[in-house]
């Protein structure tokens, strides 16, 4: 394999993107240095593995019978409000058989700062108690995905998610800033600027639901919605001493949330207590008819499992974990054991591979589902995508096309499979995974957004929950000597909510974490 | 070496169901307003997740049946990537590895196969037409049309003039009418012809180049593009010249093909199994369940009516063609007599609204005759699209001649001029 500029250019034209020379020479670089780093998944024999591409417990045939849903049509009206340019009823593109102009972006309008930390983009209820994470389709109200494309879209439907948080009483105050797309760890790749951290606003909150867990850090909400691809929620809760759930891949619909990448996109709440995320969730959670990926079939069989035995994973304790938080992790454990749970080091060996099977896996389906971006129905047109979503179209591109696909694509795809039955083992031995979620406290904006992989490597502990589509309980767990909030995650089996739920209130009764604020 | 040619053919068939393929939205798409007709699925919004439709499913694996495919009991729905504005989330769900369906034929009158490679389900595109406003050349888009289920059905290169490739169609067709899963109407694109040609050493030795026809909307424009193309290609060939691969239209008029576009390399789709939607997958009772309801198929109906009632083959095929025509026969034979009735229906003196009689007096005219008329002078239709609008009026003298002159012509010109503003012309 060669990846030069050549090749490079081609994977644009495939990836429809209009790259400037100097842009082209980046991602050559760029796009080689991830793939020696994705290399290392060929240290791994996964002959006989059989790939996984979605984690549903085998779910199968999900479909509607064939009636009409007038409820759900669009009018002329409706369909065309987003357009740019329209013309007697129809959307107006770019002649087919005429060779288009070359598309520039042009600077929008810049956006006034709402807040000090900038986490809020759009303003919708003063009087409203919910944030609302900008990925989230709202109807009528501005949904940008935090990226420039989307700049002034309004959409004409609303996120199942949303309309059940409404349905039991919470009112949206805020649309709230994040990485484009949720393509980010920091915040720092919002097209609207980065959101600080209110612990040391010279730091970022973690990314990509930034805006959410400052929100509810700073109390201008009760409950904030987030989606977690591969540590989204968890990181910034982490990273600004509040609770956050990733649930179990399927438990809430992804209807009407822009799609990163959509086989691990896990839509999930940011609350300041565990109780007040086990009260919503509870009531927010079930199977959405317009979404055939929620609610497997396996949720009913789940049972409210009381936990025991806790297991740290031997492999997220190594050289690369700040030494800080690997000494909170193992006293919030310790803390655990005196209250009677039992202690025992687990082994999940394929854990290492998952940032680089990660790096395959969710580059490849957004680039496939940021293939809609056209600039005809809604938003600007693709030249307006910022620096890291073109970098991760062009590498999901690349590892999925001809030639490629079975080298990256279908491998991840069975290192996926591997993983999921490294977590089936360990869940043989114990009832629940405490792990680190970060491996470092909060950064200094700007510190790694130099170097992608770096940033990219902030969520290794977060990748194999994310992979193998189970839950994780993101939860205050202590502070650096410099009073930066550190946190932890507990993973359990799918649709083990209820449990995870059970040990993080009962560690919050014991510790007291998560009641510390920032100064404002 | 002897060169043969080689045809193979892809169709598409639009599925008649109430839905989309993925979406509630009505599929009956045709003659409404632009954009009048869509939802968030079929809009291609941002967030929007697809559902498959069951019936389009059992529809799909019913046509499969039908053409003694082998049906997979796995089976998955894929992403198929191209960027084109007709094409609302820049990759169109379609079947890749796992098709429902594979590995049928279909039998010609002269008891030679035609091998089937595939039966898929996927979902249709909107529609576009190419307009200049206001000095400036501008592709508009309707996207009505986008996400109706399509079946696509795609042959081995087994077949070897415009003659075969136009009897297969017109084959497959009855059978899909039978089946009543498409109206296979070519005039409103429910039907849509794909023929891709080379002349090669064999079906299993391909030439290194082949050449597809596009927009074809008769069986008739098939068979003589067709034709015209295997000539074209032979004169080239002969003097030592290889045809390049390519897209061509036809202009029926001239009866010619015309290069479109040339394809540089064969695509690269980036197919991967769609993540928004579980896998299908079936067990052999439902399959053989479905296989059970498969209505008798043409070849058997026009056996039968030949043995049951002694029909000859040409007057039983007539019947068979049109549901219609054979459930009225069906009806009524047993009053009139099977032989007397089959002759009257195959020669038009029965109005099918009324019990047979054998004079009709209605004066209205049958939409069904204007219908027959559009239908079986597609090339004078065409002209008349393409601005010779004179031709107007033999269309009329054909209507005179079927309803024997008991109509008025004038309203018949005016019925007719109604029908022929078809407002979306594909280009």
């Amino acid at each position: 394999m060669k990846v030069d500029t050549t090749l490079v250019k081609h994977i644009a034209k495939l990836g429809n993107l209009t790259l400037s020379e100097a842009e082209i020479k980046l991602y050559t670089r760029q796009i080689k240095s991830i793939l020696a780093y994705i290399e290392t998944l060929n240290k791994v024999d996964t002959a006989n593995i059989k790939p996984t591409y979605q984690t549903l417990d085998k779910t199968t045939n999900v479909w509607r019978e064939d009636k009409l849903q007038p409820e759900r049509g669009l009018t002329q009206k409706q369909a065309l409000s987003q357009a740019k340019k329209t013309y007697q009823g129809y959307f107006v593109a770019d002649h087919v058989f005429s060779q288009s102009a070359k598309k520039t972006s042009t600077k929008l309008d810049k956006r006034r700062q709402i807040d000090k930390y900038n986490a809020i983009l759009t303003e919708v209820n003063s009087r409203g108690n919910l944030g609302v994470k900008d990925l989230f389709c709202t109807k009528n109200i501005e949904t940008t995905a935090g990226s420039a494309v989307l700049s002034g879209y309004k959409p004409q439907y609303s996120a199942t998610l949303i309309e059940k948080l409404e349905k039991i009483g919470f009112r949206i105050k805020n649309k709230l800033n994040q990485d484009a797309w949720g393509h980010g760890s920091s915040g720092e790749n919002s097209d609207f600027g980065p959101t600080k951290n209110p612990w040391d606003t010279t730091r970022v909150p973690g990314g990509s639901s930034s805006g959410s867990a400052v929100a509810v850090v700073t109390q201008d909400v009760e409950v904030a919605t987030g989606t977690d691809t591969c540590g989204s929620i968890r990181l910034p809760s982490n990273y600004t001493n509040i609770c956050g759930l990733k649930p179990t891949y399927g438990a809430l619909s992804r209807y009407g949330v822009i799609a990163f990448a959509s086989s691990l996109d896990c839509p999930g709440l940011f609350a300041r207590s565990v109780a007040k995320l086990k009260t919503v969730f509870s009531q927010v959670a079930g199977f959405d008819p317009k979404d055939p990926t929620s609610q497997s079939q396996a949720r009913n069989k789940a049972e409210n499992k009381k936990i025991r035995t806790i297991g740290l994973p031997r492999e997220f304790f190594t050289q690369g974990l700040n030494s800080e938080i690997k000494n909170l992790i193992q006293a919030a454990a310790k803390r655990l054991e005196k209250k009677g749970y039992w202690i025992k080091t687990v082994s999940l060996p394929h854990s290492a591979y998952g940032i680089a099977a990660y790096y395959l896996i969710a580059p490849t389906e957004t680039g496939s589902n940021l293939g809609r971006y056209d600039g005809v129905r809604y938003g600007q047109d693709r030249s307006y995508f910022g620096a890291e979503a073109k970098r991760r179209i062009m590498l999901g591109v690349f590892a999925s096309s001809a030639g490629y696909s079975a080298k990256y694509y279908t491998k991840a795809a069975k290192i996926r499979t591997l993983i999921i039955q490294d977590f089936y083992r360990a869940f043989k031995q114990v009832d629940v995974i405490l792990a680190p979620v970060a491996p470092m406290p909060p950064f200094k904006i700007g510190e790694k957004s130099a170097n992608p992989l770096e940033m990219y490597l902030a969520d290794i502990y977060a990748a194999p929950a994310s992979l193998a589509g189970l839950p994780s309980l993101a939860i205050p767990c202590g502070f650096t000597k410099n009073k930066l909030p550190v946190g932890m995650q507990l993973v359990g089996p799918r649709w083990s909510e209820p449990s995870l739920f059970e040990l993080g209130e009962e560690y919050q009764k014991i510790t007291d974490w998560h009641l510390q604020k920032p100064k404002l | 070496m002897k060169l043969q040619p080689v045809i193979g053919l892809e169709i598409h068939v639009e599925l008649k169901t109430k839905t989309g393929m993925f979406c509630g939205c009505s599929a009956d798409h045709f003659g409404k307003a632009p954009n009048t007709n869509t939802c968030p699925v079929c809009l291609g919004l941002p967030g929007a997740l697809p559902v498959p439709n069951h019936q389009a499913i059992d529809w799909a694996l019913m046509v499969g049946l039908a053409l003694n495919c082998r049906v997979n009991l796995e089976s998955t729905f894929d992403r198929k990537h191209y960027f084109y504005p007709d094409l609302p989330k820049g990759y169109q769900i379609s079947q890749y590895d796992d098709p429902f369906c594979q590995q049928g034929f279909l039998t010609l009158e002269s008891g030679k196969k035609i091998r089937i490679n595939r039966v898929h389900l996927e979902e249709d595109t909107a529609k576009m037409q190419h307009k200049t406003v206001d000095g400036k050349k501008l592709t508009l888009v309707d996207f009505n049309r986008s996400g109706v289920p399509l079946v696509e059905i795609v042959t081995e290169p087994d077949i070897s003039s415009g003659a075969e490739a136009k009897e297969f169609l017109k084959k497959l067709r009855d059978i899909l009418r039978s089946l009543a899963v498409s109206d296979c109407d070519m005039e409103k694109g429910s039907m849509r012809l794909e023929p891709n040609i080379s002349w090669s050493r064999s079906a299993s030795d391909l030439a290194d180049y082949k050449v597809e026809i596009k927009n074809l909307n008769s069986f008739k424009f098939a068979q003589t593009g067709i034709d015209y193309e295997l000539k074209r290609q032979k004169a080239m060939l002969d003097q030592g010249k290889i045809p390049v691969q390519e897209t061509r239209g036809y202009n029926p008029k001239l009866r010619q093909t015309f290069s479109q576009r040339i394809k540089e390399t064969s695509a690269d789709y980036r197919y991967f199994p769609d993540p928004d939607i579980p896998p299908i997958v079936l067990s052999p009772e439902y399959i053989e369940a479905l296989r059970s309801k498969l209505p008798k198929l043409p070849e058997a109906e026009v056996s039968g009516l030949v043995k049951d009632f002694h029909l000859n083959i040409s007057t039983a095929q007539l019947l068979v063609k049109e549901p219609l025509k054979l459930a009225y026969f069906n009806k009524y034979s047993k009053e009139v007599g099977p032989k007397t009735l089959a002759n009257l229906i195959v020669n038009k003196k029965i109005n099918l609204d009324q019990p047979p009689q054998l004079k009709t007096t209605s004066r209205a005219i049958d939409s069904k005759i204007i219908d027959q008329v559009i239908k079986e002078n597609a090339d004078i239709v065409a002209k008349y699209k393409a601005g010779k609008t004179s031709v107007i009026g033999f269309l009329v003298g054909q209507v005179m001649k079927l309803t024997h002159g008991q109509v008025d012509p004038k309203s018949v010109q005016q019925e007719l001029l109604k029908r022929l503003q078809v407002p979306n012309l594909k280009f």
